[in-house]
């Protein structure tokens, strides 16, 4: 409960985007731009073995075949990306500190504002977290514990030298450096991100969590997420972003990869909230996401749930292959645009074991000029006997200058199939807001109250400590969306 | 002083004049009926009173413990004491029926300068109101008036009532769609919350309601004027004899 009410009180600060403020760190930077020589300073900064570097520069050779073909099927618009006027490599001076005290106090003030508790780990309550400031973790937390139960939770940089069989074996095995064009950039410049692997038949104790957030001017964000939940265990993952305000567009490209073998399970949970520009659509994040899930093993399960409130654009389609026999992926997701915002978000469930299972839950919300768009794959293979799915895309619109869009693909491939496809649009009605004013609250506390009931199928599917965070953020997100 | 001053109300919707001069006077502890066929301006008086848009006031003014109504927000009015009970409340899917009225209350708690309700505290006063009311337990855990008989909907408006303690409660055709036994928990319902603190403005086709909730004052309201107040014994001869009496002598 203290961990709830902490949330509660920190995000009541947030009110508007309260997030707009920014550290003044002296960071280690490379130049400008993306050439072999960067990466190769990149990998030199990481001190890395011989493989990553190749695997890197695999891909950077392969995104530059690419040209700059990016992905063009999504409903955004934006203005093309100069990749040469990023910067690829940002790092806070002192990192990889031992403990809390050696970190920069302006740093741990940024997270206090941002409502991360590193500072009294008892107020983590079983949550263990992994801090991303930029691009280098800089203190990881509860990690003892996890170690004496087998769980490995440390920065992918990490990782890479204390286990680089797991990581050898598993990174890229459910996105290839070929996916797609920005999976391809992040495959050669992603600088941390987040491991994990979870021993065999171990049910996790604590949530594990991790903060991004994007601190430095034109500093590309290229995270790189790697779970592994062995046979038989469970682990529940959450993910929050916040970004300072800024002016220019920032580019976002991460990759997430989950893996499940038999019996396995992974939750895995989303707050999004970068700075999504300002009322007339200047600035804001570009987020561009490659998530993915392999239920590789029998009866193995992955749920991916998130809440997408930021970002100017939002490119994003978690999914889930269902290779094992009787495994199943559930996509849960709230996706809210206001002011100018463009989403264009869904998942992809592919079907290839034996009486695999899905579910799609999706709740749009759009208001201003934001546009909000569906777009989901159901694909069942040939195999796939007795594959089952269930979506439904729920569209709710505030004003008549917004748009919702509801784009599903279902393809089969297999006559013992079944699918199913419900979709609505609505309105928030006149009778419903005059209805809550009357019982005495304003304009907001309606319209947050209405439209988390809308999505409440959604959100009750997040565990507590962020349920409190993404009901007030729903509400903060359309404020001054109902004139 | 009065609780609730209507003065000489005209409102006009676009072109049209609904209520062409109200003028009515609520005393703390009284129970005023308003009854008259359809269409003669009844619910438009309730709307303008709570605040719902659409309407426009040409002429006139309604006072509440001596302020001006028409300067609130609709929510302002509600947190100063102004309850409407729909005639069709509203669907609200995904928001269980506690979480809207801690809502409600918390709402006007603030507004007046208290502490939100603790969980604890607002789950036992719930319970003991949803058992007088004979609502079901489970039924605050529903979506508010989501799938609700109309018997719930109106116990669930009589719910909110008895919790926010309003000083003005405006009961808009509450009978409608209520069996007997409805009506008569509804009823109490009411009954319980009269006081020397509290105004009810209760409007209805049908004398039935009545019976129950007993009126101090009963105005007849025919092609939106007042066309003649009385007593309950009006309500009866209403019921008797109709109200084309004076419709006639309204037009």
């Amino acid at each position: 409960m203290a961990v709830t009410r902490e949330t509660a009180a920190t995000v009541k600060e947030i009110e508007q985007y309260k997030y707009g403020f920014v550290t003044d760190i002296e960071s280690d930077k490379a130049p400008k731009g993306l050439s072999e020589d960067i990466i190769r300073f990149i990998s030199a900064k990481k001190n890395e073995p011989e493989w990553m570097l190749e695997g890197r520069l695999k891909a950077y050779r392969y995104w530059l075949e690419l040209g700059d073909q990016e992905p063009d099927w999504a409903k955004l618009h934006y203005p093309k990306i100069d990749y040469q006027d990023a910067y690829y490599y940002a790092a806070p001076k002192k990192a990889a500190l031992a403990s809390l005290d050696e970190v920069d106090p302006k740093l741990l003030e940024t997270y206090k504002k941002l409502g991360i508790p590193l500072l009294e780990q008892q107020m983590l309550a079983g949550v263990a977290v992994d801090a991303v400031f930029d691009s280098v973790s800089v203190a990881t937390t509860y990690k003892k514990k996890l170690e004496e139960m087998g769980v490995i939770f440390m920065p992918i940089s990490e990782a890479v030298h204390k286990h680089p069989e797991l990581v050898k074996k598993y990174l890229g095995s459910v996105v290839p450096y070929s996916d797609n064009f920005f999976a391809t950039l992040n495959a050669a410049v992603f600088t941390d991100g987040s491991f994990v692997y979870i021993p065999k038949g171990l049910r996790c104790p604590m949530e594990l969590s991790t903060y991004f957030r994007i601190n430095e001017k034109n500093t590309g964000q290229f995270e790189r997420t790697l779970i592994i939940a062995d046979e038989g265990s469970y682990v529940s993952y959450l993910e929050g972003c916040t970004a300072p305000q800024r002016d220019e567009n920032q580019l976002h490209a991460a990759v997430v990869e989950l893996i499940a073998l038999d019996d396995a399970e992974i939750k895995y949970s989303t707050v999004q909230n970068w700075y999504p520009g300002d009322a007339q659509g200047r600035g804001g994040i570009y987020n561009f996401v490659t998530k993915r899930a392999a239920c590789r093993g029998r009866n193995s399960k992955v749920m991916w749930t998130q809440v997408e409130t930021g970002s100017a654009i939002t490119w994003k389609y978690p999914s889930c292959i269902l290779q094992g026999d009787n495994s199943s992926g559930e996509f849960y997701s709230v996706a809210i645009t206001n002011n100018h915002q463009q989403a264009d978000t869904g998942t992809k469930m592919i079907h290839l074991g034996k009486n695999t299972k899905s579910k799609i839950i999706s709740k749009g919300i759009s208001a201003g000029h934001a546009d909000n768009t569906y777009r989901g794959l159901v694909r069942i293979g040939a195999k796939a006997d007795n594959a089952r799915n269930y979506t439904q895309c729920d569209s709710l619109l505030i004003g008549s200058t917004c748009g919702a869009h509801t784009v599903p693909y279902i393809e089969t491939k297999n006559p013992t199939a079944r699918t199913e496809h419900e979709a609505t649009t609505s309105k928030i009605s006149e009778d419903q807001l005059f209805y809550c004013r009357q019982r005495g609250m304003t304009q907001e506390e309606a319209v947050s109250l209405i439209v988390n009931g809308f999505c409440k199928e959604v959100l009750q599917t997040l565990p507590m400590e962020f349920a409190v965070e993404a009901q007030k953020l729903v509400g903060i997100s359309l404020e001054g969306s109902v004139g | 002083m009065a609780l609730l001053e209507i003065k000489n109300l005209h409102v006009s919707v676009g072109d049209r004049e609904i209520l062409k001069g109200i003028t009515l006077t609520l005393n703390g502890g009284e129970v005023h009926a308003i009854m008259g066929p359809n269409g003669t301006g009844k619910s438009t008086l309730s709307n303008v009173i709570a605040g719902r848009e659409g309407y426009t006031v040409t002429q006139g003014e309604v006072l509440l413990d001596g302020k001006d109504v028409f300067a609130m927000a609709a929510d302002e009015r509600a947190r100063a004491g102004i309850f409407l009970a729909f005639q069709y409340p509203v669907e609200i899917p995904g928001v269980s029926t506690s979480s809207f009225l801690k809502t409600a209350i918390n709402a006007k708690r603030r507004a007046e300068g208290h502490k939100e309700i603790d969980a604890m505290e607002f789950l036992k006063l719930v319970k003991a109101k949803t058992k007088e009311l004979g609502m079901a337990d489970d039924m605050i855990k529903r979506p508010l008036n989501v799938g609700f008989s109309g018997g719930e909907k109106k116990r669930a408006e009589v719910l909110q009532m008895t919790l926010l303690e309003p000083r003005v409660a405006i009961l808009d055709e509450t009978d409608s769609g209520l069996d007997i036994d409805a009506l008569k928990v509804v009823s109490d319902g009411v009954n319980a919350l009269r006081s020397k603190d509290r105004a009810f403005l209760v409007i209805t086709h049908y004398q039935r309601l009545l019976d129950y909730i007993v009126p101090d004052h009963v105005h007849v309201l025919v092609n939106g004027r007042i066309a003649v107040s009385g007593g309950k014994e009006l309500a009866l001869e209403l019921e008797a004899e109709g109200y084309a009496k004076y419709q006639g002598a309204a037009a």
